[in-house]
C-alpha cells in the first residue's frame, strides 16, 4: 500500500492511505503525522490526521513543496512498517440513547429522511439487521471506538467502531440535512459515529445525547480547563448508556463543574487488536470498569 | 477608550490576521477573509499589521467613539461617513470622542475593514483575536457584533492623513478569475466534465460566508463510475471523511462548488478537485453574490509565481506606507 500524495494548491500536501476506512490506514496515517510533528519540520503549520488520510500545512515562503513532499516520502516505509504501538487513554463517555431532544428534533425533519415512517435509532437498528432498538444500543454501547478524526467543527469527533467489518454499523446520511442538530448529539453517518459539539446544521442519524461538554471555548468545565476541546486523534472512546435519572444526576453535577469522566491511560497495539479483537477491547474496558 | 455599537451592520466581527495551529481539533485559522486589506487598515492607523480590526459584511455597521483615535477603512467600496460626512477609504482620519462612524451603500467588493489606533482589545483567545462565529469563539463574545455592545480599544498613536494610492491596491476583474490548482479527487470526474468546469462560467450563490463561498449556474459533474469504497457514503461524490484544505473546492452531489475559506469546516465526506491558490483567496473575500466568476486551471509552479508576486506587492504598499 503506498500513500497518494497530492498538493492542496500551494499551501497543503493531501496524503490519502486508503480510498477506504480501516483501522489498519487509520494507523498509518496516525504514524506519519505523528512522524511529521517529531521531525519539527521548518515551515510546517498544522498537521491534520483524518480517518485515512491526512494533510500537511505549510508556509512555501519557508519550505519549498518540493522538499517537504521528498521528506514524507522519506517517512513513508516507517510508517507503514512500524508495529503500531500506540500510547493513548480510554474515556467513558455516558450516552442518554433514545432521549426526548434527539427524538424531537428527530420528528421534526422528519420529511428530510430515508423512512418518515420510524425513528432514526429504528430505521438504523432495522437496516443493520437488529431485531431491537435495546439491541442496536447494546452494540454501538457494548465495544469501544476509536476517535479516528477530530473536526469539520471545533472538537467533534469522529468514531470508527473497534470490530470486524461485517459487524461496522453504518447508515446513509439524511436525504437532505438538518437545519438543526442539538448540541452533544451522537449521530451515525457512514460507518463513523460523531459527536455534535456544537448546535448547528447536520445530516447524521442521531441515537441519543451525552450530557458532557465535549467543546468549551470559555474554558470553564474543570476537564476542559487546559485544552478546550476533549478529544484528540488516537483516542478511544466507550459509550456508557444511561437513562433519564442518570443523565439528569451527571447534568446536576456538570452544572456545578464537579463531574469529570473516567480517563485511563492506556497502549494499544494493533497487531494484538487484529489477532483477538474482543480479547483486546475487554482489557481496555477493564481499565475502567475495575477502577 | 472604547468604541460603542449603535447598529452592527449585516454580519460584522472583530478579526485579525489568525490562529494557525488548531486546524486538527477542527478549529479553523480565522482572521479577516482579506488578509492583505486587514493588514494596510491596521498599518495606516499605526498599528502592527496583525492588530485586530472590523471586518463588515456588504453593510457597514453604525459606531460612536467614546475618545479621539485615527482610523482607516480599507477593502470594498463601503464608504465611511463621519457625522454624516463621507469620508475616503484607503486614507487614515482622525475621530473624536462622541463622533458617530457609519457608512453609505456598498459600491464595490464585499466586505470594509475598519482600524483603529491602538486596535480592538478583546481578549487574546488561542493566539489570536479573531472571532470564530461557529465554534463562538473569540473575537467580542465569539460571536457578531450587536446593538449595545462596547469594544475595548488599545493605546495608539496613528496619524492621520496617511493613505493607500488605487494603483498600489489589487485591481478586481470581472468575470472573477480564480486560479486553482486541481488535484486531491479531481480523478473522480471524467474528462469531459474537468474540462466543462473551466470553461464555464459561474456565478456566486447566495449562500457565501467566512465559512465558504457556493457557486452555482454551471453544469453538474459526470463521475467516473465506481464502486464506492468501505466508508464513503453512497453518492458518487462521496468519499471516507478527509481534512479540507483551505481554498479547497468541494461539490457535493457534482452540483454547487463551495470554495471554502478562512472559517472552514476543516473536514467531511465530499470529493475535492482541488484548491484555490492562496494569492486568490483574498479576491474571493470580496465577491458579491451574483459575480460572475471562472476557475482558471494552473500549476504549482504558478501558484508560487503568483504567491511571490502578491508578496511584492504588499512589500510596496508597506514601502509606500513606511514613507
Amino acid at each position: 500500500m503506498s500513500i497518494r500524495f497530492n498538493f492542496g494548491g500551494d499551501e497543503h500536501i493531501f496524503g490519502e492511505v486508503s480510498e477506504e476506512m480501516s483501522l489498519t490506514s487509520f494507523f498509518t496515517g496516525l504514524s506519519m503525522t505523528n512522524a511529521v510533528r517529531t521531525a519539527g519540520i521548518r515551515g510546517v503549520t498544522e498537521i491534520c490526521p483524518a480517518n485515512a488520510s491526512f494533510q500537511i500545512r505549510f508556509n512555501p515562503d519557508i519550505v519549498k513543496p518540493q522538499d517537504l513532499l521528498r521528506e514524507l516520502k522519506s517517512m513513508e516505509e516507517a510508517a507503514s512498517k512500524a508495529d503500531p504501538v500506540l500510547k493513548t487513554r480510554i474515556i467513558e463517555l455516558p450516552v442518554y440513547f433514545q432521549d426526548p431532544w434527539t427524538r424531537e428534533t428527530c420528528l421534526r425533519f422528519r420529511e428530510r429522511h430515508q423512512d418518515p415512517s420510524s425513528t432514526d435509532l429504528e430505521y438504523s437498528a432495522r437496516i443493520n439487521g437488529y431485531a431491537t432498538v435495546e439491541e442496536f444500543i447494546a452494540a454501538y454501547s457494548g465495544q469501544p471506538w476509536f476517535v479516528s478524526m477530530v473536526g469539520f467543527v471545533a472538537g467533534l469527533p469522529f468514531l470508527y467502531q473497534m470490530v470486524e467489518r461485517k459487524k461496522q454499523i453504518q447508515a446513509p446520511k439524511y436525504l437532505r440535512p438538518r437545519t438543526d442538530t442539538p448540541k452533544l448529539t451522537i449521530g451515525h453517518g457512514g460507518c463513523f459515529a460523531a459527536i455534535y459539539s456544537v448546535r448547528g446544521a447536520g445530516g447524521y442519524q442521531m441515537y441519543g445525547i451525552t450530557p458532557a461538554p465535549i467543546y468549551d471555548p470559555a474554558m470553564k468545565v474543570r476537564y476542559l480547563s487546559d485544552d478546550m476541546c476533549l478529544f484528540k486523534p488516537g483516542d478511544i472512546v466507550k459509550f456508557k448508556a444511561i437513562g433519564r435519572d442518570d443523565y439528569d444526576a451527571t447534568l446536576e453535577e456538570i452544572e456545578a463543574n464537579r463531574w469529570q469522566p473516567t480517563v485511563r491511560e492506556c497502549s494499544f497495539s494493533l497487531k494484538d487488536f487484529n489477532s483477538d479483537i474482543y480479547g483486546t477491547n475487554a482489557k481496555l474496558m477493564e481499565l475502567i470498569n475495575g477502577r | 477608550m472604547a468604541v460603542k455599537v449603535v447598529s452592527p451592520g449585516l454580519s460584522t466581527s472583530v478579526q485579525d490576521l489568525g490562529r494557525p495551529g488548531h486546524y486538527h481539533v477542527g478549529i479553523p485559522e480565522g482572521g479577516g477573509m482579506d488578509r492583505f486589506a486587514t493588514h494596510i487598515a491596521n498599518l495606516l492607523v499605526g498599528n502592527d499589521p496583525g492588530a485586530a480590526v472590523l471586518e463588515a459584511t456588504f453593510m457597514g455597521p453604525e459606531l460612536e467613539f467614546t475618545q479621539s483615535a485615527v482610523i482607516a477603512v480599507t477593502g470594498g467600496e463601503l464608504p465611511p461617513k463621519l457625522n454624516g460626512e463621507e469620508r475616503p477609504t484607503w486614507e487614515s482620519f482622525p475621530v473624536k470622542a462622541g463622533d458617530r462612524l457609519s457608512f453609505g451603500f456598498l459600491k464595490g467588493g464585499a466586505r470594509a475593514y475598519l482600524a483603529i489606533s491602538g486596535g480592538i482589545d478583546v481578549p487574546v483567545v488561542l493566539g489570536s483575536r479573531s472571532t470564530y462565529i461557529l465554534g463562538a469563539l473569540g473575537g467580542h463574545q465569539g460571536r457578531t457584533l450587536k446593538a449595545g455592545d462596547e469594544l475595548p480599544i488599545g493605546e495608539g498613536s496613528g496619524k492621520a492623513g496617511l493613505s493607500l494610492p488605487a494603483h498600489l491596491r489589487r485591481a478586481r476583474n470581472s468575470p472573477a478569475e480564480l486560479r486553482m490548482l486541481p488535484g486531491l479527487y479531481w480523478h473522480r470526474i471524467t474528462e469531459a466534465a474537468g474540462s466543462r468546469f473551466f470553461e464555464e462560467t459561474w456565478k456566486v450563490a447566495p449562500e457565501a460566508d467566512r465559512i465558504g463561498y457556493r457557486f452555482r449556474g454551471g453544469t453538474p459533474l459526470e463521475f467516473v463510475e465506481r464502486e464506492q469504497p468501505f466508508g464513503a457514503g453512497s453518492d458518487p461524490s462521496n468519499i471516507v471523511d478527509a481534512c479540507y484544505p483551505y481554498g479547497s473546492v468541494q461539490v457535493p452531489s457534482g452540483t454547487e462548488p463551495i470554495v471554502l475559506h478562512r472559517d472552514a469546516v476543516s473536514g467531511g465526506g465530499y470529493m475535492m478537485l482541488g484548491v484555490v491558490i492562496s494569492a486568490d483567496m483574498d479576491l474571493i473575500a470580496q465577491l458579491q453574490p451574483h459575480t460572475p466568476a471562472r476557475f482558471v486551471s494552473v500549476t504549482l509552479e504558478d501558484a508560487l509565481a503568483a504567491r511571490a508576486e502578491q508578496g511584492v506587492a504588499l512589500a510596496r504598499a508597506e514601502a509606500h506606507l513606511a514613507g
